[in-house]
């Protein structure tokens, strides 16, 4: 019977952030769409053309898309959880879950899974980008669908964490401008990690992004910089370290509870 | 029925971090079906036990059960049971009033097509369901309170507390909702009310309970604390207030302006005397009323005598 009610509370939250998705939808799915589009036509299509291969039979369009799909479902992930958490936080609706017998784990369950779901929306539309200017087939279906969730769980989980400690919007800014957005860029999204020299090939190796972008792309081009065991292992301790503090969080009830 | 309390607080205290105690060891029983009042001033401890019952506080210590069930041992099961108005409006002002309501039983674990069901119910006892489909950021202030009582009603609670529920709501939506209140109390719901209209308490509470400075300072039956009233001052209207005024036993006449006078006298002393005095000095008295709600005088006076001892 509890097990029925949790569920029933998991699937309002998820209702309830999808809803969201969809009313805000210029903000939530258009810029992305509009974002990834230019990035193909500028890198992919004209810079592109003029690099040539990256690898044997992959041209630098192909290259970069995998990469440029991890980094809508970062930063949508990231700013879908990140933003509505602190917002149910700002506007005191939080309160409405807080005040109900739904246990700490079904409320953090329902918010990322709402991440996941704008992160695999964002996905698929960057994806249906990327077919107008490129045609990638799927090399391994496991690796890029498990890479995709993990990916949107680790930075869903990250975006909790740094809603509940905000206390205002530009706290919730700060994170994807000045931390995310450079790790990004620096994850081997533009350029293959075997084009950097020492130290700059290790040190973008601690870089947890770079596992991820190599994973995806070993799953839609079949090539990756990185051991795919060393990324899972990357991908799952970030994910479970995020899970437990973001728990622990929500049981004390750090920034919401007096 | 059940054998336990509705609700039983256990000596509870809370200590905020900047070191304010708010709550000095707070004990309090509430029985099952009770319409109870909890008083006090601003900065007195209530919404913070409030806040303790509902789980949006934690506590520093003591406890507290909701019908039996611990708030602390068994979060899960004591929620299930209550239902919160809060004081400040906490909905999200972008969902309409039917989604705030369905959502609310989903967090409950309630099942859509009934959570569906009890939001037209309530929406409708509430006169909200015209508005179900509207952002509720356009909703009146009064709509809004009345939307609060149309959620926490959403699980159907054994315990409703109203933490000031009608603040800034004009007078005839007070009494709808009071009239909803009072019906789902008949019912059988119990329900905990803190509200600074005193005359609301004193015509809605059976038993009472004053908070000051974190502690209980009285706790009894709305009967009994206004039984201890010994001291009642009246407001006359008069023709015209003379420049002496007579004496009379056991009455204190005091001048307010030019035609009102104010007469404290003790409970049990006769109103004819005073009258007759009045009329024997020409003083002709063209109404009469209580000067203050009966329980306002009572709660001044206890919150006074406790500043008194602290100080």
């Amino acid at each position: 019977m509890q097990t029925q009610a949790n569920f029933v509370a998991l699937g309002t939250i998820v209702r309830r952030e999808i809803a969201r998705i969809l009313r805000i939808w210029g903000q939530t799915l258009l810029p992305p769409a509009i974002t990834m589009t230019l990035y193909f036509f500028i890198f992919g299509n004209m810079i592109g053309a003029r690099i040539g291969e990256m690898q044997p039979g992959i041209s630098y369009i192909d290259f970069i898309v995998p990469g440029l799909i991890m980094m809508s479902v970062i930063q949508n992930a990231y700013g879908n959880i990140s933003s509505s958490f602190f917002g149910s936080k700002f506007g005191r609706y939080v309160e409405e879950m807080l005040v109900s017998p739904m246990p700490s784990w079904v409320i953090l369950s329902g918010y990322v899974l709402g991440a996941v779901v704008r992160g695999l929306l964002v996905g698929a539309i960057v994806l249906g980008v990327a077919m107008f200017f490129t045609h990638i087939r799927l090399h391994h279906v496991f690796v890029t669908l498990t890479t995709f969730l993990l990916t949107a769980v680790v930075f869903a989980l990250a975006g909790f964490v740094n809603a509940v400690y905000a206390k205002k919007f530009d706290d919730i800014a700060i994170v994807p401008t000045f931390i995310l957005t450079p790790l990004t860029y620096l994850g081997g999204v533009f350029y293959p990690l075997a084009s950097l020299g020492e130290p700059w090939h290790t040190i973008s190796l601690a870089n947890p992004i770079v596992y991820m972008v190599n994973a995806f792309r070993y799953g839609l081009l079949g090539v990756s910089d990185v051991n795919l065991v060393a990324a899972y292992a990357v991908m799952l301790a970030a994910a479970a370290i995020l899970a437990v503090f973001g728990l622990y969080l929500l049981k004390r009830g750090v920034g919401m509870r007096a | 029925m059940s054998s336990f309390p509705a609700l039983d607080v256990r000596n509870l205290t809370k200590t905020y971090a900047n070191g304010v105690n708010a709550l000095k060891g707070v004990s309090l029983c509430v029985e099952p079906g009770d319409f109870f009042a909890l008083l006090g001033p601003n900065g007195a401890g209530k919404s913070t036990l409030i806040g303790i019952l509902s789980s949006l506080v934690n506590a520093s210590g003591g406890e507290a059960d909701v019908f039996g069930r611990s708030i602390h041992a068994d979060r899960g099961g004591a929620m299930q049971l209550i239902g919160l108005v809060p004081q400040e409006i906490n909905f999200n002002q972008f969902e309409t009033p039917f989604d705030i309501c369905v959502n609310q039983a989903g967090f409950y674990g309630i099942p859509r097509r009934i959570a569906c069901e009890r939001a037209e119910k309530y929406l409708n006892q509430l006169s909200l369901w015209e508005k179900k489909g509207v952002a509720s950021r356009t909703l009146s202030g009064g709509m809004k309170r009345r939307l609060m009582i149309a959620r926490a009603m959403m699980n159907e609670p054994r315990l409703l507390i109203l933490d000031e529920p009608t603040a800034g709501v004009d007078i005839e939506i007070r009494r709808s909702m009071w009239k909803f209140v009072s019906e789902i109390n008949r019912a059988g719901t119990t329900v905990i009310l803190t509200t600074h209209y005193l005359e609301e308490a004193e015509q809605l509470c059976r038993n009472i309970a004053i908070i000051d400075k974190g502690s209980i300072i009285e706790n009894t039956s709305m009967k009994r604390l206004l039984a201890k009233l010994d001291v009642e001052t009246f407001v006359l209207d008069v023709v015209a207030v003379p420049e002496a005024l007579p004496t009379v036993d056991g009455v204190r006449l005091t001048p307010v302006d030019a035609h009102t006078l104010e007469a404290e006298m003790s409970r049990t002393h006769d109103l004819n005397s005073l009258f007759a005095a009045l009329s024997a000095n020409g003083i002709v008295v063209t109404s009469m009323r209580n000067k203050a709600n009966r329980l306002e005088e009572l709660f001044v006076r206890l919150v006074e005598n406790n500043q008194g001892k602290a100080a």
